[in-house]
């Protein structure tokens, strides 16, 4: 989240894509309710804001909206590019923060081009783009050249304009499905939150990031935003509901292949050398006014993580260490995982928390994946579909050659450390509990497994031991490093003086200052640990200063407890915010002062050498246009991989031309199905009563949600012959679910391109493990949802197509 | 009779001194049942926790009481009153946190399945620790990649994937980055993506 969760109050109009939050995060949802309910009516107080819902499916988040749109899943490009068409074609943008705090005014490049559904720089062989072309066009000393006029056609501006003029009401209708004058209502409505005194927040989920598309589903919505001069504001945002309790914080520390903790770039082969890195990895500064604070500050924030894990063996002379950081030679995601299990290529993977048969995409892959795999380890307190793949159905145990360990982990309560939430509120939790039986916590499993590879290395050698035998483990007992020593270690140390880093404003790229996670430095500098921090609401008036929701002594919020990021842009070139009644910050003459500001807190605005307001950015402004993505620098509607019709832009190029093709990749068969073969839509959610699957193990929630389902438009249970409670085989190219039905008016029929087409929704929270399926054995068989999802994913990030393919229904 | 919250109930109580009658509570059945709680929890050690399932935040109070054997009982989980997150809210799913917390269905010990096994064997940590460390020594020995084709130097172990992590603490998280980085590992994933 740009914001957090109870800032949603301060929205006058709440848009939702691709969530339910009043089913999927029901807590955060009061603030949701609030802001449409409460008697303390005003800006900032909350009250009067009206809430839009575009979704599949009609849910409790939909019963309470002003407005609810059925959307066909995975068309919300359409949906938000027709809005943005609306306001450009209106005048109904921010003029003022258009002109001065997005990059707007920006010269592209001459080779830019976008026709026929593909954009300039296509290579059809490869399915990629030389995004060369997307650049802006440089002045001699570097930076973008603008046009403040915006009347340049190749400005952003007026690519954006030229780009989305295609984006009618009628187009948007044809593609999405939702009838014209409802959209026209919407965008009535959405063009109103351009004016200062107004302002908007989008709210989305993994109904948006789960398609070919999703990466740049958010970017349409982000670009309405920044149009609309809400980036930046309280009540504003493009904001991210996540969806397990530590996502955000184990994003942050870098789980991911991609980044190293603190979003810093994993290296790439070829960067032979630091220098080399930082070359490739940080942002160029774009514009004389640009802070371009990250990438300025990028070999300072990637040294200090090298001194942090390599101590004393990162040395100016070894170049930090920064050899000893693995260089993966390709995208190394969750689908490339199991793409190179399949094929051979993994010996061994580890699970921990996360069950692999239930959570990815086409189950009958992964679990022929696991069965190529030489070993497997799953830690966790519970089994799990994982851990037990070795029984799913279809599989002969005797068969599966894979060495299988279970090692029982414990569980949140029994240990502490922090949390931190969509909004990047970290908060502290206690150890409440010892262990239970011999369950152990899952760093110290790894650090004594570090240990006894790292004996076996001094014993007998091996390949390369040198980063294993140099990694830092100063803690009090380096098998049992405590997280009060690790959170110390993210936030990092002087080296000279051996102070705990008050900020990281203060890091140095010398090697005389360590941070394991830079973005965390300043939470637990020597005042202590500030995500233990509880001026909560027992005293609103001392602990709610501002009166907009910041509670600054309540936890703490990276980066620098800053509870709004690009918080300079809540206010005008002069430093006044756009809507007093609900300040970000302000400048008071002397200071910033409100929110803890994204910005030196002492620059004056009037300073002729005042940064641009977004100071993390090259270009020091928003990005309507970017060269960021591989897929595109402005956002475009392309169909799901799965789709009942052909993309009313340019049915030529009708889904992603550069989504990796797995099965094709690998020489294995196709596995994605046609309309004539599958003609309904499917889409995937979850439920209240259940957390993916840990909570298939706590008996009662399985017994408020005992079984799996699909949900079934009545029309189309007519068509099929289908009544409530009937079983039902659900099948897609992949593999088949066989559930109960459940008939519903929450669903219907869409017109889309002129054809009638049908969704279904199905829960993901079920499988072969947990006490439902010990109550039915023979019928949890087939309970996967995942065993329908194609493998494939998102352009840039591959995240799985899990929310948009094609099946077919038959009543068993 | 207007409803007390829990946390004025909490007050109310503490200055008289557990001393609440009928003539003062009445009958209704919220005011019994915060009676029954309050007569639950108390003497209890109160922690703070934050629930398990979404990243909403939800902050917990837990009470847990030292049994005589020096074992530690949990009492109960409630939303926490003061999170400006939460406000004392919770759904089905933290206010059961508590069944998550205390199973019986918990796996109680290390468990080895060896290829083509069609059971598992209970065994011991030091025997599962030592095969896991012995099996990613070979894996990494056999797939380490120190130079490329291209004659780069990537340092990268290429038959080892880790995926999980959204319910570690960030200082656990933290601290499998760094090792599983350490290993040379470069497939690393949690449910950010899936």
């Amino acid at each position: 989240m740009t914001n957090h969760w109870r800032d949603i109050k301060n929205a006058d109009l709440i848009l939702i894509n691709g969530a339910n939050p009043a089913e999927a995060h029901p807590v955060g949802f009061q603030w949701f309710m609030r802001a449409k309910l409460d008697p303390k009516r005003g800006p900032g107080n909350g009250g009067g804001a009206k809430i839009i819902h575009a979704d599949p499916r009609f849910s409790r988040t939909s019963a309470v909206a002003d407005l609810y749109l059925r959307i066909r899943t995975g068309t919300d490009v359409a949906y938000f590019g027709g809005l943005i068409n609306h306001v450009l074609l209106n005048n109904l943008y921010h003029a003022d923060y258009v002109k001065n705090y997005t990059n707007a005014s920006f010269i592209v490049d001459k080779g830019y081009d976008f026709k026929d559904g593909l954009f300039s720089g296509y290579d059809a062989a490869k399915r990629s783009y030389q995004t060369a072309s997307w650049a802006y066009e440089l002045d001699a000393s570097g930076f973008a050249k603008r046009d403040n006029s915006l009347q340049n056609p190749r400005s952003a501006f007026q690519l954006l304009k030229k780009h989305y003029s295609r984006y009618t009401p009628e187009m948007v209708s044809s593609i999405t499905g939702i009838p014209k004058e409802d959209f026209l209502k919407v965008a009535d409505l959405v063009g109103e939150m351009g004016r200062p005194d107004k302002v908007m927040t989008i709210v989305y989920a993994v109904g948006l990031t789960h398609h070919t598309t999703g990466s740049q589903l958010i970017r349409s919505g982000a670009v309405l935003q920044l149009l609309l001069g809400n980036i930046g504001r309280p009540g504003g945002g493009m904001n991210a509901e996540r969806g397990h309790a530590n996502i955000q914080g184990n994003t942050d520390n870098a789980l991911s292949w991609d980044i190293l903790p603190g979003y810093l770039k994993i290296p790439r082969p070829g960067q032979a050398t630091i220098d080399d890195y930082v070359a490739k990895s940080a942002s160029k500064k774009l514009d004389p006014n640009a802070w371009n604070f990250f990438g300025t500050n990028y070999r300072k924030f990637m040294v200090s993580l090298l001194k942090a894990w390599y101590g004393n063996a990162a040395t100016a002379n070894n170049d930090f260490a920064f050899n000893y950081i693995p260089k993966p030679a390709e995208d190394s995601s969750w689908l490339t995982i199991y793409d190179n299990a399949l094929q051979g290529k993994m010996e061994g993977l580890v699970l921990s928390g996360m069950t692999a048969a239930s959570i990815g995409p086409d189950s009958n892959q992964v679990l022929a994946a696991l069965s190529r795999l030489k070993w497997l380890v799953v830690m966790d307190p519970f089994p799990t579909t994982s851990s037990e793949f070795w029984h799913a159905a279809g599989l002969a145990p005797e068969t599966i050659q894979t060495e299988v360990f279970m090692l029982p982990a414990t569980h949140w309560i029994e240990k502490d450390g922090a949390f931190t939430n969509s909004g990047r509120w970290v908060q502290w939790k206690d150890a409440v509990m010892p262990p239970q039986g011999e369950s152990r916590h899952d760093h110290w499993i790894m650090a004594d497994i570090f240990q006894r590879v790292k004996t076996l290395y001094e014993q007998h050698g091996g390949k390369f031991p040198d980063p294993l035998m140099h990694l830092s483990m100063d803690y009090h007992n380096p098998l049992r490093p405590e997280l009060d020593e690790l959170a110390r270690e993210m936030n990092g140390k002087d080296l000279k003086t051996g102070k705990q880093m008050a900020t990281f404003g203060t890091l140095q790229d010398d090697g005389t200052t360590t941070a394991g996670n830079w973005i965390y430095s300043g939470m637990y500098s020597d005042k202590g640990n500030f995500s233990k921090r509880r001026d909560g609401i027992q005293d609103i008036a001392k602990n709610d200063p501002t009166g907009m929701g910041f509670f600054p002594n309540w936890a703490w919020s990276w980066p620098l407890n800053r509870r709004v990021l690009y918080n300079r842009a809540s206010a005008d070139l002069d430093g006044k915010p756009w809507d007093p009644m609900r300040p970000g910050i302000k400048w008071n003459g002397q200071k910033w002062v409100g929110d803890v500001p994204d910005y030196p807190p002492k620059l004056s605005p009037t300073d002729p050498k005042a940064w641009l307001p977004f100071i993390m950015t090259g270009e020091g402004v928003g990005r309507l246009f970017s060269n960021s993505l591989l897929d595109g620098p402005i956002p475009e509607h392309y169909e799901p991989m799965e789709s009942p019709v052909e993309n009313p832009l340019h049915s030529s190029v009708s889904a992603s031309p550069v989504a990796f093709l797995y099965d094709k990749a690998a020489g294995r068969p196709d596995r994605f199905g046609t309309p004539d073969e599958f003609p309904i839509i499917a889409t995937t959610y979850r439920l209240t009563e259940h957390e993916h699957y840990i909570t298939q193990q706590v008996r009662l929630l399985v017994e408020l949600q005992p079984e799996p389902f699909v949900e079934i438009p009545e029309g189309l249970a007519q068509e099929k012959g289908v009544k409530n409670g009937d079983l039902v085989r659900v099948r897609s190219k992949r593999g088949k679910m066989e559930v109960r039905a459940i008939v519903t008016k929450r669903l219907g029929p869409l017109q889309v391109a002129g054809k009638k087409v049908w969704q279904v929704g199905i829960p993901i929270h079920w499988g072969y493990v947990g006490i439902a399926a010990e109550m039915h054995p023979e019928r949890s068989q087939h309970w996967l949802a995942n065993a329908l999802t194609p493998f494939v994913g998102d352009a840039n990030s591959r995240t799985p197509e899990f929310k948009a393919f094609l099946v077919n229904i038959e009543k068993l | 009779m207007a409803t007390v919250s829990r946390r004025e109930f909490l007050k109310l109580t503490a200055l008289g001194a557990g001393a609440i009658g009928v003539s003062e509570l009445g009958f209704d059945l919220a005011q019994a049942y915060e009676v029954r709680q309050q007569l639950r929890i108390a003497g209890a050690t109160e922690s703070h926790s934050i629930c398990p399932y979404c990243a909403v935040g939800c902050s917990l109070i837990a009470f847990t009481r030292k049994n005589p054997d020096g074992s530690v009982r949990l009492l109960q989980i409630e939303g926490d009153p003061d999170s400006p997150v939460n406000e004392g809210r919770l759904c089905p799913k933290g206010a059961t946190a508590m069944e998550l917390a205390n199973s019986v269905r918990r796996v109680e010990h290390p468990l080895y399945r060896s290829p083509g096994a069609t059971e598992w064997q209970t065994v011991s940590w030091d025997f599962v620790l030592d095969k896991i460390a012995q099996n990613i020594k070979a894996s990494r020995d056999r797939t380490f990649v120190t130079t490329d084709g291209k004659g780069d130097t990537v340092n990268r172990c290429q038959g080892i994937a880790f995926a999980g992590g959204a319910t570690f603490s960030n200082e656990e998280g933290y601290f499998a980055s760094k090792v599983l980085r350490g290993l040379g590992l470069v497939y690393l994933e949690q449910q950010a993506r899936v």
